[in-house]
C-alpha cells in the first residue's frame, strides 16, 4: 500500500513545495516594495548597486550587443540578397534587436553577470550571519540589503537593454554599410519607416523593464532563501541563473503574444 | 570605492543609457520625422479590402498622412469598415476618394486619398462615402479571359 502511493506522495510534496516557494517569493516581493522607501531616501545605497550591477555589466553587454549586430548583419544580408532586397537589412536588424534580442539577450546576460553576484553576496551575508546581526541591531535587512539591490537591478536593466540594441544596430550598420556596401541612406530610411517608436521601441523597453523586475527579484530571493552553507549558496546561484533564464524566455513569450498580436 | 568616483560612474552609465534610448527613438524609430501626434479618426467602408492590414499606411499624393487603426466586418451591410487615424494637420474635402492600392507588384497594400474639390472638410468621426475596393487579381484575370472569349464569339 505505501509503496504504491509513494510516487504520488512525492509528486504532491514537490508541487506543494514549489507553490509554497512561489507564495513566499510573492510575499517577499511585497516586503521589498514596503521597505524600499529607505533605498530611495538613502540614494547612495541604490547608486552603489547600480554601479555593481549596471556599470560593471557595461562591457559584456556592449561587446555582446555589437557582435550580435555583426552576425545579424551578415546573416540578414546573406538571406535578403537572394530576394534582391538588401536595403531592408536595416529594418531586419533594428526590428529583431528592439523587439526581441535586445531585451532577451541583455536579460540573460544580466542574470548571469549581475543576478548571480547579487545572490552570492546576499547568500554569503546570510551564511556568515550578517543579516541576523543586522536584525539584532534593529536594522531591517530587507530595507538595508535587499531593496537597494533589487532597485539597482530594476534601474540598470532597461538601460542595458537599450545599450545592447543600440550597439547591435551599430554592428549591423558596420557590417551592412561599411563592409558590404549597402546604401547608407536606404539602410537608415528603411529602418525609420519600418520601426515604429511606440509599437516597437517602447514595447521593447517595457519588456526589458519587466525582465529587470523578474531577474532582480529572483536574484535577491534566491540569495535570501539560500541554505546558509557553502553548498547551499552555490546551489542558490545556480538556481538564480537557471530560473532567471527560464522566466525571461517564458515572460518574453507571454509579453510578445500580448504586444505583437497579428497586425 | 569613493563616493564621488562611484557617483561619476553611475552618472556616466545612466547618461549613455539615455543616449542609447534617444538613439533608438530618433535615429531608429520614426519619432522625429513622421510622428502623427494629434490625430483624428475617419472611417471608410469597402466591399473588399484585399490584404489591407491594421497599422498599414494611409497616403495622399504618396505622402504618409495617417495609419489604419482598425478593420472590422459589418454584419449588416457585409462591408469591411476601416478606421483610420489621420494626422491633425491634414484636412481633406468631403468628396475625397479612398482607394486601396498596392505598393509595387508584391508590396504591402495601403489606402490612398484622391482629393476632391468640395469646400467642406471631413470632420473627426466622419465616414468617407466614395471608396474603391482592392483589386483582386483573380477577378481581373477572369474578367480578362471572359471578355477575350466573348470577343472570339463575336468574330465568328
Amino acid at each position: 500500500m505505501p509503496d504504491l502511493l509513494m510516487p504520488f506522495r512525492r509528486l504532491g510534496h514537490a508541487v506543494v513545495e514549489r507553490i509554497w516557494r512561489l507564495g513566499f517569493a510573492a510575499r517577499f516581493f511585497f516586503a521589498i516594495l514596503r521597505y524600499s522607501g529607505a533605498s530611495f531616501l538613502r540614494l547612495h545605497l541604490t547608486l552603489r548597486e547600480v554601479f555593481f550591477s549596471g556599470v560593471l555589466s557595461l562591457l559584456i553587454i556592449m561587446v555582446s550587443g555589437l557582435f550580435v549586430g555583426l552576425v545579424l548583419g551578415l546573416q540578414g544580408y546573406e538571406t535578403l540578397q537572394r530576394y534582391g532586397s538588401t536595403e531592408a537589412l536595416g529594418v531586419l536588424v533594428a526590428l529583431s534587436l528592439t523587439r526581441e534580442l535586445g531585451p532577451v539577450v541583455a536579460g540573460l546576460l544580466f542574470a548571469s553577470r549581475a543576478g548571480s553576484s547579487v545572490t552570492a553576496e546576499i547568500g554569503l551575508m546570510k551564511a556568515t550571519e550578517q543579516l541576523k546581526a543586522m536584525d539584532m541591531m534593529a536594522v531591517n535587512p530587507i530595507a538595508r540589503v535587499v531593496a537597494p539591490r533589487f532597485w539597482g537591478g530594476v534601474i540598470s536593466m532597461p538601460l542595458l537593454a537599450a545599450l545592447f540594441s543600440a550597439m547591435g544596430i551599430l554592428g549591423g550598420w558596420l557590417i551592412g554599410v561599411v563592409f558590404i556596401g549597402v546604401d547608407d541612406g536606404a539602410f537608415w530610411s528603411q529602418m525609420q519607416s519600418g520601426v515604429d517608436w511606440r509599437y516597437d521601441v517602447v514595447n521593447g523597453v517595457i519588456k526589458s523593464f519587466v525582465f529587470g523586475i523578474a531577474v532582480s527579484l529572483i536574484a535577491v530571493f534566491e540569495g535570501y532563501d539560500s541554505v546558509p552553507t557553502a553548498e547551499g549558496v552555490s546551489r542558490a546561484i545556480t538556481r538564480t541563473v537557471v530560473t532567471s533564464a527560464l522566466t525571461i524566455l517564458a515572460l518574453d513569450f507571454v509579453l510578445t503574444s500580448f504586444m505583437f498580436r497579428g497586425a | 570605492m569613493k563616493r564621488t568616483v562611484l557617483d561619476l560612474w553611475v552618472g556616466f552609465f545612466v547618461a549613455i543609457g539615455i543616449v542609447a534610448l534617444l538613439f533608438l527613438a530618433l535615429k531608429v524609430g520614426n519619432l522625429s520625422s513622421s510622428h502623427l501626434s494629434d490625430t483624428y479618426v475617419l472611417q471608410a467602408k469597402f466591399d473588399n479590402i484585399g490584404g489591407l492590414k491594421v497599422r498599414g499606411p494611409v497616403k495622399s499624393a504618396g505622402v504618409l498622412v495617417g495609419r489604419i487603426s482598425d478593420i472590422r466586418f459589418d454584419p449588416e451591410t457585409y462591408d469591411a469598415v476601416v478606421t483610420m487615424e489621420i494626422g491633425g494637420r491634414y484636412q481633406f474635402p468631403k468628396d475625397t476618394f479612398a482607394s486601396i492600392y498596392t505598393a509595387g507588384l508584391l508590396g504591402e497594400q495601403y489606402i490612398g486619398f484622391d482629393v476632391g474639390g468640395d469646400e467642406k472638410m471631413l470632420k473627426a468621426g466622419d465616414t468617407i462615402k466614395k471608396t474603391q475596393s482592392a483589386v483582386v487579381l483573380e477577378k481581373l484575370i477572369s474578367q480578362f479571359l471572359f471578355s477575350k472569349a466573348a470577343d472570339g464569339q463575336d468574330k465568328k
